[in-house]
C-alpha cells in the first residue's frame, strides 16, 4: 500500500487521536489540552493542504479496508470529499480556537474537546467515504459524538434538546440503514460512482429503488433539517455557542446535506433520479423547507432561535441545487456548502460573543450593541447581509448560481423561491442591524463582562473577523479557479457531469 | 515445539484444566484467587493452541480414551465450536480479572471453584459430539449457575435462583426424554451418527418436541423468559455477566447444533419456523419494551438479555433459503451479544458498587464520577443498539440482508424496532452522564482493574466491528452450517 493511500486515513487518525488522549486528560491540564486541540487541528489543515494539490493534479488517495465478506470500508479522497473536508479542517481550527476561550473556567472540559474532536472526526470520515456503507458507519458515529455536545450543559432544556435530537437522528439512522442494505440486496454494492450505479439495474425494480431514494433522503434529510424532519435543530441550539456554531455550519447539518449530494450524484445518478422523477419533489421540498424556515426566523426573538431556523432554510439551498439538476445548479448548491458555513458559522461565533460579553440572548435586547462592540457586530452583518444575497459576499454567488441554474434547467418557479426568501432573509436580518447600529441603547446590559480596553477577549473576536473576511473574500474572488466556486466547478466537471 | 501445539490434545486440556482448577481451589482455599487466574488464564491459552491446530489441520475431533463412536465419547469441535469457546474463553478472563477484584476472601472461596465448574461445563458442552454428554455438561453448567447466583445472598437472590433452578432442571429433564427417546428409536447419541440415521417419525417429533422445549427454556425465550429477569439482576454482577454472556448461550448453541444437523432436514412444513421466528419477534419486542419500563439497571440490562436472544430467533425462518448468512449473523450477533451484555454486566457492577444501589433515576452522580465505567456502558450500548461501528451492527447488518433479499418485511420492521427501543433503554440510563448533578468528592472505592474490565470487554465488542471477514472465515471451518453455497 502506497503512501497516498493511508493519507486519507490519516486525516480521520489526525483529530481522532488527539481526542482519545484529550479524554484521559485531568481537568486541569489546559495547556497540554490546548496543545493538542490546536496540533490536531493544525495537522489536519496540513494534510488537507496536501492532498488538495494532489488532487488537483490527478492523484488518487484510497484506501480499503475489509469490512463484512464482500463489503469493504472505503476512504476516498476526490474533489468533492476533499470540498467539504477542507472546510471542516479550517472551520474546526477556527472553532477550536473560539471553543478555547468560550469555554475557559467553565467545567468538564476535557469531555468536552474529546467529544468535540470526535465529531470532527466523524464529519470528515462523513466527507471521505467512499461507499454508502463507510457514510453510514461515520454518520451514525457523529450522531453519537454530537449528543454529549449537546446536552452539555446538563441543564433540563440541554437533556430535552439531546434527547429530541437522539429521536430524530437514531430514527433517521434506522431509515438510512433500512435503504442502505435493500440497496445492497438489490444491487451488491454501494460503491459511489460518478453518474451513479443504477442505470444498469432495469426497469423491474424502479418502485424498490423510489421508495429507496426516499428512504434515504429522509435518512439524511433529518440531519440536514428537511421539513418535517428540522424540530430538533432549534431545540439543539441550548448547547454552548462554539457547538452550535459547528453544528451549523460543519458538522450535522452539513453532513446530511452532503449525503444528500452523494445520493443524488454517486449513488442514483443525476439522469437516472431524474428520470425516476425524484428529483422535482425532493425540489419542492426544499422550497417549501426554504420559505417555511424563514418564515419561522421572523418571529424569533430568540437570537440564536432566529440563525437557527435560518439554517433550516439556507441548508436546503444546498438540496435545492441538487435537486434542480442542471449542472449550473449543481455549481451553486455544492458550492453553497462551504458559502452557507462560512457565513452561519460568523453569525454563531457573533451571537455566542454577545450573549458572552454582555449577556444578550435576545434580538430586543441588541439596542445600540453595535458601539458597544462594533468589530463583532461588523462581522455579524457581512454573514447578514451574506445571507440576505448582497453582492459580493459568498451568499450572492450560490443565490447567482442557483438561479441562472433553474432559468437553464427550465424550472424558472426557483427564481420565485429564491427572491421570496431573499425577501424573508431582509426581512429578519434588517431589523437585527437596524437595532444594533441605528438605535440608542437602553440603560445596562443584562449582564455585561468586563475586558478592559477591548470589546471582548480576543479568542473570541479574531474567530468571527476571520470568517467574514473568508465570506467577503470567497465572494469577491469567486471566479479564481481555487476559490470554493473554482472547486465546486472542478467537481461539476469531474465527478457529476463527465462527457 | 510446534508438533506439539498442531498435536496436542486441546480439548481434552479445556475440559480437565478448569475441571482440576476447581477441584485444587476446594482443596486450597487461601490461594483460591490465584489459582483460579492461573486457570483461566491457562484455559484462554489452550483455546489459542486448539485455534493453531485447526487453523493448520481443519475439524478437530477426539475419541476419549480411543474408544470411537458409537461405543466411546467424542469430543468434536468446528468453527462454531472454536469460535463459542473463544468467546468463552475471553468473557471468561475478563471476568475472573474483575471477580479477582469483586469477591472478598470469604465469597472468593466459594465464587471461585464454582465459576471453574461452570466453566469446564460451558467448554465441555461445546466440545460434545453426542447428545447425552450435552445433557451430562447441562447439569453441572446448572447447579453450578444456580449456586452463583445464591452466593449474592439476601431473599431476591435466592428466590431468583429457586426459580432458576426449577426451570433449569424442567428444561434439562425434557432435553433427557428427548435423548432417551432418539437413543430409542435409532440406537445412537453421537449427533453425526443420528443425522445420518434419523427419519421423519413420531419418535423424532416427540423428541423434537421435548428437546426443543427443554432447550427454548433454558434459553429463556420469550415467553419461557420469566426466569431470567430475577436469577440475572440480583446475582453478583460478574456473575450476572457470565449467566447473560454465556450461559444463555450455551443452550442457543445445542438447539443450533440439533436443528442444523438432526431436525432440519426433516422439517418440511414452514410451521416450525415461523413459530421460531415469531416468537424471536415476540421477544425481542417484549424484552425490549420491558427494559424501557425498568426502573433498576440490573433488570433493565436483563429483559435487554431476553429481546437481544430473540433476534437469534429470527434467523430460523430466514435461514430456510440463505442458511449460511443467515447462521453467520447468528454466530456474529450472539458474540458481539456475550462481550457487551457481560461488559453492560461489570460496568453495572462498578455503578452499584460505587453507589450502592442501582436505582436509574439517581444515578447520575454515580457515573459522572466513573467515567470509564460510563465509557463501557456506552460502547457496550453501541453494540446493542446495533449502529456502527461494532458487532452488533455487523450482525444486524447481515440478518437484515437476508430478511430483504427474501422480502420477509415483518421481520426487518421487527428489527429495526428492537434497535429503536435499545437505543431508548441504553440512552435513557446514559443521559444521566450529562446531569448537572453535585459530584461529590467521596473517595474512589472501584478498583481500576474492574473499570478497565468492563471497557475492554465493551471495546472488544466495539472492535468486533472490523474483524468480521477472519471471523466468519474462522467459523467456517469444518462448514458447521452445512451448506455448500458461496457466501457473496
Amino acid at each position: 500500500m502506497s503512501w497516498n493511500s493511508w493519507l486519507p486515513l490519516l486525516l480521520i487518525l489526525s483529530s481522532l487521536i488527539p481526542g482519545l488522549i484529550i479524554f484521559a486528560l485531568a481537568e486541569e491540564r489546559v495547556r497540554l489540552r490546548i496543545t493538542l486541540n490546536l496540533l490536531g487541528a493544525l495537522v489536519n489543515v496540513g494534510l488537507v493542504g496536501l492532498m488538495l494539490w494532489g488532487v488537483y493534479n490527478g492523484v488518487h488517495y484510497e484506501m480499503r479496508l475489509p469490512l463484512l465478506p464482500g463489503i469493504e470500508l472505503v476512504l476516498r479522497a476526490g474533489s468533492l470529499s476533499l470540498f467539504f473536508v477542507t472546510l471542516s479542517a479550517v472551520l474546526w481550527l477556527i472553532t477550536t480556537v473560539y471553543a478555547i476561550g468560550y469555554l475557559e473556567d467553565s467545567p468538564n472540559r476535557s469531555r468536552f474537546f474529546g467529544f468535540f474532536s470526535l465529531c470532527v472526526t466523524a464529519t470528515v470520515g462523513v466527507a471521505l467515504s467512499g461507499n454508502l456503507i463507510t457514510f453510514l458507519l461515520f454518520y451514525e458515529l457523529l450522531t453519537l459524538a454530537t449528543y454529549p455536545l449537546i446536552v452539555h450543559r446538563g441543564t433540563e432544556a440541554a437533556r430535552r434538546a439531546g434527547r429530541t435530537y437522539l429521536a430524530y437522528t437514531i430514527f433517521g439512522g434506522a431509515l438510512l440503514l433500512l435503504g442502505t442494505v435493500w440497496l445492497y440486496s438489490l444491487t451488491g454494492t454501494l460503491e459511489f460512482t460518478s453518474q451513479g450505479f443504477l442505470d444498469a439495474l432495469g426497469g423491474e425494480h424502479r418502485l424498490s429503488l423510489t421508495i429507496i431514494f426516499v428512504l434515504l433522503i429522509a435518512g439524511f434529510g433529518v440531519k440536514a433539517a428537511l421539513v418535517p424532519f428540522h424540530g430538533w435543530l432549534p431545540q439543539a441550539m441550548v448547547a454552548p455557542a462554539p457547538v452550535t456554531a459547528l453544528l451549523h455550519a460543519v458538522a450535522v447539518v452539513k453532513a446530511g446535506a452532503f449525503g444528500i449530494v452523494r445520493v443524488v450524484y454517486d449513488v442514483f445518478g443525476v439522469e437516472f433520479s431524474a428520470d425516476l422523477g425524484v428529483l422535482e419533489p425532493l425540489a419542492w421540498l426544499a422550497a417549501i423547507t426554504i420559505i417555511y424556515g424563514s418564515m419561522r426566523a421572523l418571529f424569533q426573538d430568540n437570537l440564536k432561535r432566529r440563525l437557527a431556523f435560518s439554517t433550516i432554510s439556507q441548508v436546503s439551498y444546498i438540496a435545492l441545487g441538487v435537486a434542480i439538476a442542471g449542472p449550473i445548479a449543481t455549481i451553486g448548491g455544492v458550492v453553497h456548502l462551504v458559502h452557507q458555513g462560512l457565513m452561519k458559522i460568523t453569525l454563531f461565533f457573533c451571537a455566542g460573543n454577545l450573549a458572552e460579553t454582555l449577556g444578550i440572548h435576545k434580538v430586543s435586547e441588541m439596542n445600540g450593541v453595535g458601539r458597544r462592540m462594533p468589530w463583532t457586530m461588523a462581522a455579524f452583518t457581512v454573514g447578514a447581509f451574506g445571507m440576505i444575497g448582497a453582492p459580493p459576499i459568498a451568499g450572492f454567488v450560490t443565490k447567482w448560481y442557483l438561479g441562472i441554474g433553474a432559468m437553464d434547467a427550465g424550472q424558472d418557479w426557483v427564481i420565485l423561491v429564491l427572491a421570496g426568501s431573499s425577501l424573508l432573509n431582509a426581512a429578519y436580518f434588517l431589523p437585527i442591524l437596524h437595532r444594533a447600529w441605528f438605535r440608542e441603547p437602553v440603560g445596562d446590559w443584562p449582564e455585561e463582562r468586563n475586558f478592559g480596553r477591548k470589546e471582548t477577549a480576543w479568542m473570541l473576536l479574531l474567530p468571527p473577523l476571520l470568517t467574514a473576511v473568508m465570506a467577503l473574500t470567497v465572494g469577491l474572488l469567486a471566479l479564481l479557479p481555487v476559490s470554493p466556486l473554482g472547486w465546486a466547478k472542478l467537481i461539476a466537471e469531474r465527478e457529476f457531469y463527465q462527457p | 515445539m510446534e508438533t506439539v501445539v498442531t498435536e496436542f490434545s486441546w480439548g481434552i486440556a479445556l475440559i480437565l484444566l478448569p475441571l482440576a482448577g476447581g477441584m485444587i481451589c476446594f482443596l486450597w482455599p487461601r490461594r483460591t484467587q490465584i489459582l483460579g487466574l492461573v486457570t483461566v488464564f491457562a484455559v484462554a491459552l489452550s483455546v489459542g493452541g486448539l485455534a493453531w491446530q485447526m487453523l493448520d489441520k481443519g475439524v478437530y475431533r477426539h475419541a476419549v480414551g480411543g474408544w470411537g463412536a458409537p461405543l466411546g465419547i467424542d469430543l468434536y469441535a468446528d468453527g462454531l465450536s472454536l469460535l463459542m469457546l473463544a468467546t468463552t474463553a475471553l468473557v471468561g478472563f475478563a471476568i475472573s480479572v474483575y471477580s479477582a477484584a469483586y469477591f472478598k476472601q470469604e465469597d472468593a472461596i466459594r465464587f471461585w471453584p464454582l465459576w471453574l465448574f461452570l466453566l469446564a461445563a460451558l467448554n465441555a458442552l461445546f466440545l460434545s459430539g453426542d447428545i447425552f454428554n450435552v445433557y451430562v455438561t447441562f447439569e453441572l453448567m446448572g447447579l453450578a449457575a444456580v449456586s452463583l447466583v445464591a452466593l449474592a445472598g439476601g431473599r431476591d437472590a435466592l428466590g431468583g435462583a429457586m426459580r432458576y433452578l426449577l426451570a433449569a432442571l424442567l428444561g434439562s429433564l425434557a432435553y433427557l426424554l428427548g435423548v432417551a427417546l432418539l437413543y430409542h428409536g435409532f440406537g445412537t447419541v453421537d449427533i453425526a451418527l443420528l443425522s445420518e440415521r434419523v427419519e421423519p417419525s413420531p419418535v423424532v417429533w416427540a423428541a423434537l418436541g421435548l428437546m426443543g422445549a427443554g432447550l427454548l427454556l433454558k434459553t429463556a425465550v420469550f415467553p419461557l423468559h420469566f426466569w431470567l429477569p430475577p436469577a440475572h439482576a440480583s446475582a453478583p454482577a460478574p456473575v450476572s455477566a457470565l449467566l447473560s454472556a454465556l450461559v444463555v448461550k450455551a443452550s442457543f448453541y445445542i438447539l443450533l447444533r440439533l436443528w442444523l444437523e438432526v431436525f432440519e432436514p426433516l422439517i418440511s412444513s414452514e410451521g416450525v419456523y415461523t413459530l421460531l421466528g415469531l416468537i424471536g419477534a415476540m421477544a425481542v419486542l417484549w424484552g425490549s419494551i420491558q427494559a424501557l419500563r425498568q426502573t433498576r439497571l440490573k433488570l433493565l440490562i436483563a429483559y435487554s438479555t431476553v429481546a437481544q436472544i430473540g433476534y437469534l430467533f429470527l434467523a430460523f425462518p430466514l435461514a430456510v433459503a440463505v442458511g449460511s448468512t443467515a447462521w453467520s449473523a447468528v454466530a456474529y450477533l450472539a458474540i458481539s451479544h456475550a462481550l457487551a451484555k457481560a461488559a453492560m454486566f461489570l460496568a453495572a457492577g462498578n455503578l452499584v458498587r460505587f453507589g450502592g444501589h442501582d436505582r436509574i433515576a439517581d444515578l447520575d452522580r454515580v457515573v459522572q464520577r466513573l467515567p470509564l465505567t460510563a465509557a463501557a456502558f456506552a460502547l457496550a450500548g453501541v453494540s446493542i443498539m446495533g449502529l456502527p461501528p461494532s458487532g452488533g451492527f455487523i450482525g444486524k447488518w447481515l440478518m437484515l440482508e437476508v430478511a430483504l433479499t427474501q422480502g420477509r418485511w415483518d421481520l426487518v420492521v421487527v428489527m429495526l424496532l428492537g434497535g429503536l427501543l435499545a437505543a431508548a433503554y441504553v440512552f435513557k440510563v446514559l443521559g444521566y452522564a450529562f446531569t448537572q448533578a453535585e459530584v461529590a468528592h467521596e473517595p474512589k472505592t472501584v478498583p481500576a482493574s474492574m473499570e478497565w474490565a468492563a471497557l475492554l470487554l465493551a471495546l472488544a465488542a466495539v472492535l468486533m466491528g472490523f474483524l468480521a471477514v477472519p471471523v466468519l472465515s474462522l467459523v467456517d471451518i469444518g462448514d458447521p452450517f452445512g451448506l455448500s453455497e458461496v457466501r457473496p
